[in-house]
């Protein structure tokens, strides 16, 4: 792992490496991850459990009358203001561009992601307790999946609220749209939008990262 | 003060000496008034953006009010209403804040408010509150810092002129009262003539709860019928006594100007207030009747008013050991007890020299039992026995004294319009200042504390002349920013100033800043006629009376059309400002209200009342600029004649 001079783009390793495992396993004989890997995988399974506490994103707003900035935190479980009532203000503030209001209750994905972070956890534990290399592949290959269908989700929404507006709006601006950036700053009329992970977001990367680490030392080995 | 100068020759000799002084030391007076030297600018500058060191409480004077000043640039940050309605905040003329106002002589508009008081732990301010006396219908009101805001007002029972007030003790067990203005106690119909027999003074101490602040006359200790001018308590080894400047010991009743300036002097004063509890305690103290109101806010923002109906005075006689005087020259105004508790100061009007009394003498003297007789069963202390120096030619007109905690006390001088630094060492001048014109009181930040923070003092002018472009015959008071950080002061700021500054506070910005209150949330809003959303607000007839249960946010009320209003009914607008935003009042107004605008803070509701006198359809609109559609943020009420088949209706969602 310290000296990997190949690339860890580990997206295509997982792809390029569904069928080899097998052969690994038939040629090594040992089927099983080291001690160490199974106790990275835990480990990072676990680390998933702060992402009930820890915000994934956070929607920054700045304008010269919010010098102290509006935000918004997205957590699996919630929406809140980065202040208590920034979520109020933000949500005021929109009635004049005749977005939606944002409200958590409408937005079911909040039921279900921490459903299926539990299950992310538990199955990660299941494969550190058992080590088999192809359910490894199997688990990253998932988080993968969901880190981009989230990502996806979270896009859409963004369009949605951007593009969703009332006609009858106090403001509008022929051509204008109100969608923040996926990840990066924006102008929107007098606010500069900013979008980035939060610690949350930056703990899921982290669990990523080291388990698709893991996944390719395991498949280097496998294929020694 | 002419007139008093005229009387006394004395202080013209030291007039003529101080002049010749000040031609041979004052080198930068002879180029005509100071002017702030080239790097005074640097000194006040704050740039646009950045914060004051301090903040500063000024008293508004007859103006009733607190202003807030920054520190050191002299920007004025808020007016504080206190004893006089604010038509600009509704304040005193909202229902929610109307009873603040409430006296036993009804309810009072105005009041002149003298001397602000910060609250202090163990000596030290501590951020929590600011006292203030209303002088002319005896008050004390609390002002909580965290909402810049009046909280509560105690009338003061048996009171005339609360001028010697509030000056709390150094845990703030008590904020003080003394009468400026002896009167006969109870009030009673006799000639003014009979003054000597029938008139006194009382010493009033106002304890304040720890937790909350709030106040309730404690005791009262009835007093030989002088004035009683100034106060400050003692701290550390004088903690347990307070000090009182008293003129008119000659007890005249008429032209006052000459006859209580006959006597060369009056007295200090000195309480021993915690033998006044124990005299409490053990029942000594007389239950009187009295009627005094006591108006406080609730934690729903809701002023209430309730009338006291007694009071426990404590006659001197009864509680021996309670007061002492110390004789002081000459009609003495400000007393003021250095940081380390040892030296009272005190400042004679008419005196030629500051006496500075020493506490360990004084305890010595009374010890000792060195008495020069007694006036009504006080004993009469020696000056000689506790005088511990006197400040041999100060200037004229000594009235108030601050100090810097580094072993300096500074004098303000009325009549020859000056500050006087001096050294608590020796008791000798070290440097003084011009101040433009007729300084009153003065003030370093925590300058009466256990621990002066210095760096400024400050003179409160009472006239100002040709300091700033002229503006007819009403000019401004003033403050006047000086440096005391080197040996020689230095001007850097000349600031007017709300109505007149009688007396100021300062503490460090830190110590409050981030403590100040942004909204409040409306979550817990318990004003009974507030509602929490658009979906809660309605309309409601109560005979004659309608009641309007409205909300506020950008940029709408809801709601904002209604109709079936008689002429005879009285509309009670009760607004709730729905924001949660840092800064965004709503302000409320309707056409033909004899009475003020609203000014609603965020989560806040106030209620305005309106008596519609004419048949029509009149407007309502938000007053306090509040985003880019302010100018849409109104609404109609239509009038119809008495007894219209019209029903009482709203555009409410409900």
């Amino acid at each position: 792992m310290t000296t990997s001079v190949e690339p860890t783009c580990c997206s295509c390793c997982v792809v390029k490496d569904e069928p080899v495992p097998a052969a690994v396993e038939q040629k090594a004989g040992t089927p099983r991850m080291s001690r160490m890997s199974r106790l990275v995988l835990a480990a990072a399974s676990l680390a998933l459990g702060l992402l009930f506490v820890l915000p994934l994103w956070h929607i920054g707003l700045k304008a010269p009358q919010y010098p102290e900035g509006l935000g918004l935190y997205i957590a699996i479980n919630r929406i809140e203001g980065a202040a208590p009532q920034d979520l109020n203000s933000i949500n005021g503030l929109n009635h004049y561009i005749g977005m939606k209001v944002i409200s958590p209750d409408d937005i079911p994905e909040l039921r279900y992601m921490p459903v299926l972070v539990m299950g992310l956890i538990a199955a990660g534990l299941g494969v550190a307790a058992l080590g088999r290399r192809r359910l490894l592949y199997g688990w990253i290959s998932l988080l993968a999946i969901g880190m981009v269908l989230g990502l996806a989700d979270f896009y859409r929404w963004g369009y949605q609220y951007g593009h969703d507006l009332d006609p009858e709006a106090i403001i509008k601006i022929p051509g204008m749209s109100y969608q923040p950036p996926l990840l990066g700053g924006k102008a929107l009329l007098n606010f500069y939008a900013t979008s980035w992970p939060a610690s949350g977001g930056w703990i899921l990367i982290a669990v990523f990262v080291a388990v698709a680490a893991i996944a390719v030392r395991e498949h280097r080995v496998a294929s020694k | 003060m002419s007139a008093a100068v005229s009387q006394s020759r004395q202080a013209f000799a030291v007039a003529a000496l101080i002049a010749a002084l000040a031609g041979t030391a004052g080198c930068g007076k002879g180029s005509g008034p100071a002017v702030a030297s080239s790097d005074a600018a640097s000194k006040v500058y704050v740039a646009p953006g950045k914060y004051d060191d301090f903040y500063a409480f000024l008293s508004g004077g007859f103006s009733g009010q607190v202003s807030v000043y920054g520190l050191p640039s002299g920007r004025l940050l808020r007016v504080i209403p206190v004893f006089s309605q604010d038509p600009e905040k509704g304040w005193g003329y909202s229902e929610q804040t109307k009873p603040m106002l409430n006296t036993s002589y009804g309810f009072i508009p105005w009041d002149d408010a003298h001397h602000p008081q910060l609250s202090q732990t163990d000596g030290v301010p501590d951020g929590r509150w600011l006292f203030i006396n209303g002088n002319n219908t005896p008050r004390v009101a609390r002002l909580d810092l965290a909402e810049m805001d009046t909280k509560e007002i105690l009338e003061i029972p048996n009171g005339a002129g609360n001028h010697a007030s509030p000056f709390v003790t150094q845990n703030t067990e008590y904020a003080v009262s003394a009468t400026r203005f002896s009167v006969p106690t109870p009030q009673k119909d006799v000639p003014i003539s009979t003054y000597k027999e029938n008139f006194t003074g009382q010493l009033t101490f106002i304890s304040v709860d720890k937790t909350t602040g709030r106040m309730s006359v404690a005791f009262q200790i009835s007093m030989p019928g002088y004035d009683y001018d100034l106060s400050h308590a003692g701290k550390g080894p004088s903690h347990g006594w307070s000090f009182f400047t008293s003129y008119n010991t000659e007890q005249a009743n008429t032209l006052l100007e000459r006859n209580a300036s006959q006597n060369d002097k009056d007295f200090v004063a000195a309480v021993h207030w915690q033998e006044a509890e124990k005299c409490v305690a053990a029942g000594k103290a007389k239950v009187q009747p009295a009627k005094y109101a006591h108006n406080w806010t609730d934690e729903a923002g809701i002023a209430h008013s309730e009338m006291l109906t007694s009071t426990k005075v404590l006659a001197v006689k009864d509680c021996p050991g309670l007061v002492y005087f110390l004789p002081t020259p000459k009609s003495p105004h400000g007393v003021d007890v250095d940081p380390t508790g040892e030296y009272i100061v005190a400042g004679g009007k008419l005196a030629t020299v500051i006496p500075v009394h020493s506490f360990t003498k004084m305890l010595a003297a009374i010890q000792n039992q060195k008495f020069d007789g007694e006036r009504e069963g006080i004993p009469i202390l020696k000056y000689e026995e506790v005088i511990a120096g006197e400040v041999q030619n100060p200037g004229l007109g000594p009235l108030h004294t601050e100090f810097d905690g580094q072993g300096y006390a500074y004098t303000s001088m009325f009549i020859s319009s000056e500050i006087v630094k001096w050294s608590l060492k020796d008791f000798k001048v070290v440097d003084r200042i011009p101040v433009y014109y007729s300084i009153g009181h003065l003030m370093i930040p925590g300058g009466d504390s256990r621990k002066p923070f210095g760096k400024y003092v400050i003179a409160l002018n009472k006239i100002t002349k040709d300091r700033y472009l002229p503006t007819g015959p009403e000019l401004a008071q003033s403050a006047q920013l000086i440096d005391i950080t080197g040996a020689k002061m230095q001007v850097l700021l000349d600031f007017p100033t709300i109505g007149e500054p009688h007396y100021a506070q300062a503490l460090p910005a830190a110590t409050i800043k981030d403590k100040q209150v942004r909204t409040y949330a409306i979550a817990d809003n318990k004003d009974p006629n507030g509602v929490k959303s658009e979906k809660e607000t309605k309309v409601r007839r109560d005979g004659k009376a309608v009641h309007i249960y409205m909300t506020a946010i950008r940029s709408h009320f809801v709601p904002d059309n209604v109709e079936g209003v008689q002429l005879g009914d009285t509309v009670y607008f009760h607004v709730t400002n729905l924001e949660q935003d840092w800064d965004v009042p709503h302000g409320f107004a309707v056409t033909g209200a004899r009475n003020s605008e609203l000014l609603v803070m965020p989560g806040q509701t106030r209620t305005v009342t309106w008596v519609p006198d004419r048949v029509g359809v009149f407007p309502f609109y938000c007053t306090d600029f509040c985003s880019a559609l302010h100018q849409e943020m109104q609404g109609y009420i239509r009038v119809s004649p008495a007894g219209t088949k019209i029903q009482l209706t709203s555009n409410s969602p409900q």
